[in-house]
């Protein structure tokens, strides 16, 4: 790494950029998402783009793509001064795009994927050819005739570099590539990324991950509330200093006072197997676990492993095939229906929070009524709704747990991303559940949104209630988690002592390590 | 011509419009639109073909016509959907109950009236042939143009650009933003192209079918079509299949009828919608049939940000 | 110039009040012009149209005849839609509820008793639920589309009618025409005021009040708004799809049958082969533009109702097709759909200066 920077040298004595973005502004109505960024990158340079959730990053990049106009502002590639009008126009200049939510085509195959990102009419059969040689060359392996439904999070993302490569790009922009990975297949992208470069091809890096962009990445743009506090080599500055920048105060540390002697199993998964739902899902195969009041238990996993499918079986969306599989609160639940686990104190959380954990056109205290209209705490009586009863729940809620918001009761829509997180969080946690299952507890999240609610997971452990998580972030994980489990191709390892586990070993797991042979080998044959 | 070829005649003739119309609205799912107003775009398409024919005495003017407002029905349907983001099933059922209303207005002066019949082309010496002389070479032009559509729609959906921007769209409509195209002006021109088979359609059947003008003369044709490109899994080929295995049933009602095995020829004419619905069972209930081929985005309004 | 939609954080409440009347105003304007292009005088005509069936006594009676089932089917389907269940086949229910209905005073001719008109309500209800179960059932089951075979079935309901009334159920004493025997006195619904308004109107007055009171007031008016709004929200909160499924159609097919059998055993006293000039597809446009509110359903039923008679009078004074009122009740629907979109987005024109020509000025 340190050759390859005095390789470089100093990129602001470089007098030639290879593009430019300057004084950029954007508003969405009244916000801004952006005002007066302004940021450089020289060939050959992987340039980090760091910042929180919110802070404008993504809202950059897409002007730099062409997805969005700026409203202020203009951008200059190799020194004049251009109008991106779409994408279409970026990757003609040479801006190739790998999208942290990656635009992709499920029901068509690899090549057709490939070609819907290549200008002009295009022969299927060359590019397929094309595709193997460059992603042999890259150490990216794919079949381009896959159809993209049948293939993992780490090959999806591959279709979308190779998709850049293949245009020969000169600036490769890449959104948060690692949150979807495995320890070790990030590296790999980094060999890929590092080879790039030294071909001169630049690279704008987003991510928030502070170690990968000390590792990686030459010079730095740092934002915050859609403005540049910073531009930086991360190289010579320390995780601490970079978080203090894009976070502007030092980062809130979590509170774990554990006294780790957990007590009576209150959540026990036995053998719970379940079918794929559809030839899209994942199938379930012989889970066990076991989570004891007082602690919490993360599960980590690749996204699209049987995350989802665990979630909706431990919450009763999907019912088990027995009523052994799913133990709460010593009851046999596996057949009963969420109302009826939800009365048996347990509480739970999913990963979406608009359309799953809440109607986005209900007002918050409907939102109330949505998970807790069979408590209680009489907010149905004889089938009659007490909606100021729900107002007066909303009310401590929206208190209790820093829930921000322009008006008393506001309609779930109308929230950021966190302020919703913390309601549907504080919407069970007020239950005092003994049993609470979270799915991606801070997915999108601000960091001080992200830092209560952890605290309020940690706290809800200490005062004897079971904290199952699942959660893709390692970080977090580790910042919570008393024991770790892997979840990949919808099987789940034993859970480990936090203290016991390294990053690698559960990169390992992540990639399948603990999985059963025989059951590998089924479900490759029947792919 | 005895009654085998007869008979074979008419299933040919009472397929073409559900083929027509259902191929257009294949196209348009394929992008990812549901567009549940064919039987008002038909209906439509049906009395201005009616009327443009019978006034001007030209057959082709008449398809011209019927084609057109068709296509100005789509629009109405893709400014509603497309611009202005309205509900898709709401917005297509008023289609439908305008394109009814209105078609009875347009055609009242016309009820009763001897129409325009398009005729049919005759091949010399292959149309001589016995028996299927008749049948292959002897039908009138939109029969063929039926069939070529369904060979130029499969080659264009599975082995053109143009049919591979459409299916991107219709699978996911972000994605396809995200790559910079314009999923709206794709929608807008799928809808359209479905308008304009669905007009095609209902001027066959006012100009080819049944030459003359009856009030709901469509009689649900174009809610059969959208039952069949469900049926057909929003594939071509099986499409045509399945159009002319619905003209064969609509007609077999007809010719028993004819028969007069007194059976109540109510129950016959119920025929048609009875197997509709249990065709739409038979492939419904048949969930990989269906999920693999079935456009992700369907019926989903799609809204850019800016 | 270019037509942009801008999202509002919040839908809007004075949008949502306001919609329906924009769309009636639009409408209004639209038939002057279409008025005007027949050379007839538009003010006339909309005075014709929308003024003159509220005028006197006899044509508000008119109304109200045609309100009641309009509402009924109308107050149904409401429900239905804000399920995201999209039951279209409301006339065929309607039929199959005065099939139904009518078995008591075909069968039954002699029993007479304050009874048999209940009995002859409730067998519409059952007639008409009992239709809409067979696609409530396919989509639960097979998961069938439920638009496509409700509307299937109208055509089959009409078609078993038409059989009915031309073969087993025909008037011997009828001279041959296609319809049952007249019902008598004690099979018909009884009658308000002059003797034309029949108490089909309070069964619609009652339904809209009690589903008025289970939309805001209850549990599972909750759980039919979180089903229709949120599908995978619904199942997190424990209510089942298809559950919903079945109670809204069941409801709707039942409320769609009443209407039924209030039509033959009211307006025309005996089976028909053709029993509603499309109530059922108008109530769509009924439940659409009272909003899928109850109360809103019951103003657009009225609404439409005038339409129907203004269009009946207009046909009689102006000479105008009677089918001008169908196109009015298209384009009103049309109209209801645009302005919806304003409840929830904001409309801006943009002209064709792009954001870097504008921020360069």
């Amino acid at each position: 790494m340190t050759e390859k920077m005095s390789v470089k040298g100093g990129t602001a004595a470089r007098a030639e950029y290879l593009l430019e973005a300057r004084n950029i502004t954007k508003m969405f109505g009244d916000l801004a998402a952006n005002s007066n960024v302004t940021l450089k990158i020289a060939p050959g340079e992987i340039h980090a783009l760091l910042g929180e959730n919110g802070a404008g990053k993504s809202t950059l990049v897409k002007i730099i793509y062409g997805a969005l106009q700026p409203t202020v502002g203009e951008l200059s590639w190799l020194g004049e001064t251009v109008n991106i009008a779409n994408p279409a126009a970026a990757r003609k200049l040479g801006i190739g795009m790998v999208f942290q939510h990656f635009s992709l085509f499920e029901a068509l195959s690899v090549a057709e994927n490939i070609a819907l990102a290549l200008p002009g009419d295009i022969d299927l059969d060359e590019l397929s050819k094309k595709i193997s040689q460059v992603s042999s060359e890259y150490g990216l392996p794919l079949e381009p005739t896959a159809l993209v439904a049948d293939l993992s999070v780490g090959e999806r993302q591959r279709i979308e570099i190779v998709r850049c490569l293949l245009q020969e790009p000169r600036l490769l922009i890449m959104d948060e590539p690692t949150a979807v990975l495995t320890p070790q297949e990030a590296d790999q992208l980094f060999l890929t990324l590092e080879r790039l470069a030294s071909e001169g091809c630049a690279v704008l890096y987003i991510s928030h991950r502070l170690d990968e962009v000390k590792r990686l990445c030459h010079d730095s743009t740092i934002l915050r509330h859609g403005k540049v506090v910073g531009t930086v080599n991360p190289q010579k500055e320390t995780a601490a200093s970079l978080a203090r920048l894009m976070v502007g105060a030092d980062v809130h540390a979590i509170n774990s006072n554990r006294v780790s002697s957990p007590g009576a199993s209150l959540l026990k998964l036995n053998d719970l197997n379940q079918k794929a739902d559809g030839p899209f899902g994942v199938a379930l195969r012989n889970i066990e676990l076991d989570v004891r009041a007082g602690e919490v238990v993360a599960i980590a996993g690749v996204a699209g492993n049987g995350q989802s499918e665990l979630f909706d079986a431990i919450s009763g969306e999907r019912l088990s095939s027995t009523a052994e599989s799913i133990c709460i609160n010593d009851r046999n639940c596996g057949l009963d229906n969420i109302t009826l686990r939800r009365r048996h104190s347990s509480g739970f959380v999913p990963e979406e929070r608009l359309g799953h954990g809440a109607v986005p056109g209900f007002t918050l205290s409907e939102n109330i009524i949505l998970t807790r209209h069979s408590d209680d705490d009489g907010l149905s009586r004889s089938g009659f709704l007490d909606r100021a009863k729900a107002i007066a729940i909303n009310e401590r809620i929206t208190k209790d747990y820093d829930v921000r918001k322009g008006k008393p009761d506001p309609e779930a829509r109308a929230l950021s991303g966190g302020n919703l997180q913390k309601f549907v969080v504080g919407r069970e946690l007020d239950r005092k559940p003994k049993v609470l299952v979270i799915n991606q507890p801070t997915w999108g999240v601000d960091a001080g949104a992200a830092a209560l609610i952890r605290q309020a997971l940690i706290d809800l452990a200490l005062s004897g209630s079971a904290v199952l998580v699942i959660s893709q972030d390692l970080d977090e994980i580790f910042e919570i988690a008393d024991r770790i489990a892997v979840i990949s191709r919808g099987q789940l390892s034993e859970a480990f002592p936090a203290s016991e586990l390294s990053l690698e070993s559960i990169g390992l797991m992540m990639a399948g390590a603990h999985e059963k042979k025989d059951s590998h080998i089924t479900e490759k044959a029947s792919a | 011509m005895d009654g085998t070829q007869a008979i074979i005649l008419t299933i040919i003739t009472a397929s073409t419009p559900l083929l027509l119309a259902a191929i257009g609205e294949l196209v348009v799912e394929r992008s990812g639109v549901l567009n549940l107003g064919v039987e008002g775009m038909m209906v439509m398409g049906a009395v201005c073909g009616f009327a443009t024919a019978y006034t001007t005495g030209s057959p082709t003017l008449g398809i011209f016509a019927g084609i057109m407002a068709g296509v100005g029905m789509a629009f109405i349907f893709a400014f509603m959907t497309q611009t202005l983001v309205s509900n898709q099933v709401a917005t297509g059922l008023a289609l439908t109950l305008l394109g009814l209303g209105l078609s009875g207005l347009i055609g009242e002066s016309f009820v009763g009236l001897p129409g325009v019949k398009l005729t049919p082309i005759s091949i010399p010496l292959l149309g001589d042939i016995p028996f299927i002389g008749r049948i292959l070479f002897g039908q009138d032009i939109l029969v063929y143009a039926s069939l070529a559509l369904v060979v130029a729609t499969t080659y264009v959906l599975f082995r053109t650009r143009i049919g591979l921007i459409i299916r991107a769209v219709g699978d996911n409509h972000h994605s396809a933003h995200s790559l910079g195209y314009n999923v709206i002006m794709v929608r807008y021109a799928c809808i359209l192209f479905g308008g304009a088979c669905a007009g095609l359609s209902g001027a066959y059947l006012s100009l080819a079918y049944t030459p003359q003008w009856i009030e709901n003369m469509t009689a649900g044709r174009g809610w059969i079509a959208l039952a069949l490109v469900v049926f057909a899994t929003w594939l071509p080929k099986r499409l045509a299949i399945g159009a002319y295995l619905f003209g064969t049933v609509w007609i077999m009602g007809l010719y028993v009828q004819a028969q007069g095995l007194g059976i109540p020829s109510q129950f016959l004419s119920s025929l048609p919608y009875l197997v509709t619905i249990i065709a739409l069972v038979i492939i419904s209930g048949n969930k990989t049939l269906t999920r693999v081929n079935t456009p992700a985005c369907i019926g989903q309004s799609f809204v850019p940000d800016r | 110039m270019r037509l942009i939609l801008e999202k509002r954080s919040e839908h809007s409440e004075f949008m949502t009040l306001m919609s329906p009347l924009l769309a009636i105003f639009l409408t209004v304007i639209t038939g002057a012009i279409i008025f005007a292009l027949q050379g007839l005088n538009p003010l006339e005509a909309l005075y014709v149209y929308f003024v003159e069936p509220v005028t006197s006594m006899w044509s508000i009676e008119e109304v109200l005849v045609k309100a009641a089932p309009l509402i009924l089917i109308g107050v149904g389907l409401s429900i239905c839609y804000m399920a995201n269940v999209w039951n279209i086949g409301a006339e065929g229910q309607l039929t199959m509820g005065a099939t139904f209905g009518s078995i008591v005073p075909i069968f039954f001719t002699s029993w007479q008793s304050p009874l048999t008109l209940v009995a002859m309500l409730i067998c519409g209800a059952i007639g008409g639920a009992a239709f809409a179960a067979i696609p409530a059932f396919l989509k639960n089951r097979f998961n069938a589309n439920e638009i496509l075979t409700s509307l299937m079935l109208v055509y089959i309901a009409q078609l078993i009618l038409d059989w009915l009334v031309r073969g087993p159920w025909r008037d011997p004493k009828g001279y041959n025409f296609p319809q049952s025997i007249p019902f008598e006195d004690w099979q018909l619904l009884p009658t308000l005021g002059d003797g034309r308004v029949h108490i089909g109107i309070i069964l619609a007055i009652v339904a809209v009040i009690i589903l008025s009171i289970l939309m805001s007031r209850t549990l599972k008016g909750f759980e039919i708004m979180v089903v229709g709004n949120s599908p995978r929200a619904g199942r997190f909160s424990g209510f089942s799809r298809k559950k919903t499924v079945w109670f809204c159609l069941l409801l709707s097919g039942g409320l769609a049958g009443l209407a039924g059998i209030g039509e033959v055993a009211g307006p025309s006293g005996q089976l028909q082969p053709s029993i509603s000039p499309g109530y059922g597809f108008t109530a769509i446009i009924v439940a659409f533009l009272g909003r899928l509110n109850p109360i809103g359903v019951f103003f657009a039923g009225i609404m439409l109702a005038i339409t129907y008679i203004g269009g009946e009078g207009a046909q009689v004074v102006l000479g105008v097709s009677d089918k001008t009122a169908q196109v009015f009740q298209g384009i009103l629907l049309f109209f209801i759909l645009a302005c919806d979109t304003l409840i929830l987005y904001r409309i801006k024109l943009l002209g064709s200066v792009t954001p870097q020509q504008a921020a360069a000025e």
